[in-house]
């Protein structure tokens, strides 16, 4: 029995928007950057889901690019984190508000 | 052969668990470790659905590698229970319905996309052709300066890295 490719589109689009609501509503800057992980993740099951139904290579290929691209920005991002902790002396995202208008 | 569906929903039900648990942790260990049971059990949708190298540096690169920086990290810091702090008064009665609004909006798009790609009986086929030769010779060949571009950009990471990282004099 095949499982249809809606159920996983379906799937997707759920753990894409709790990784949206997970971006807005976390407090901790490394929350945040874990949804972010988690809105990655919820493409990359799209992009496996598309590439079976269409019986295309590509998807996988870009999945492995996205997997890359996630890599390097949570390497930066950490560090960036890290300095931000040793600056602000804190994780709250509200106290990060020099921009803030 | 009812068993890939009740695999499927079983993955599907720990993943969107794994990400509730995320939003409602308040350590963000916590949140670290049930965005790990999100990742395994995509890696098991990708089996499921026949790509076993993804699913492969699913885990041992999100699972294994971004994981372990991020757990450091939060080791590194230190990093307690989070501190709440009030909604503006916009994110509460704005912000809630158009979130859950655009859920349901992606859910139901995604939904009717993809009902006009029927479902393509030959899963073997495809399973053999996404074997890891098959997707290596596509990488090395058809995307091979994308393929080269990445290290570079993996080197400019590390390098960003180092530079944030250096002691400032």
């Amino acid at each position: 029995m095949i499982i249809p490719t809606s159920y996983y589109l379906v799937l997707s689009g759920v753990l894409f928007g709790l990784g949206v609501v997970a971006f807005i509503f976390k407090r901790n800057v490394i929350a945040v950057f874990m949804s972010i992980e988690l809105m990655l993740n919820a493409v990359n099951l799209a992009f496996v889901a598309f590439a079976r139904a269409h019986q295309q290579l590509d998807g996988l290929v870009f999945v492995f690019f996205v997997i890359v691209v996630a890599a390097a920005e949570a390497a930066v991002g950490l560090a960036i984190v890290i300095m931000l902790a040793q600056n602000r002396e804190s994780l709250n995202v509200e106290r990060v508000n020099l921009l803030k208008f | 052969m009812i068993v890939p569906l009740i695999v499927f929903f079983a993955c599907a039900a720990l993943a969107v668990t794994g990400a509730i648990l995320l939003i409602l942790a308040r350590e963000p260990i916590h949140s670290a470790l049930s965005l790990i049971l999100v990742m395994v059990s995509l890696a098991i949708l990708y089996l499921l659905l026949g790509a076993e190298f993804i699913s492969a540096i699913q885990i041992i690169v999100y699972a294994g590698a971004v994981m372990v920086l991020f757990v450091f990290v939060i080791m590194l810091l230190n990093a307690g229970v989070e501190e709440r702090t009030d909604f503006s008064k916009f994110a509460k009665f704005a912000g809630l319905p158009l979130g859950f609004f655009l859920l349901i909006e992606v859910a139901r798009w995604m939904y009717g996309a993809s009902a006009g790609s029927a479902i393509v009986p030959g899963a073997d086929a495809f399973t053999q052709a996404a074997s890891t030769r098959a997707l290596s010779a596509e990488l090395f060949r058809k995307y091979l300066f994308n393929f080269e571009a990445t290290s570079i950009l993996i080197l400019i990471a590390i390098l960003g890295a180092l530079v944030l990282a250096r002691k400032s004099q």
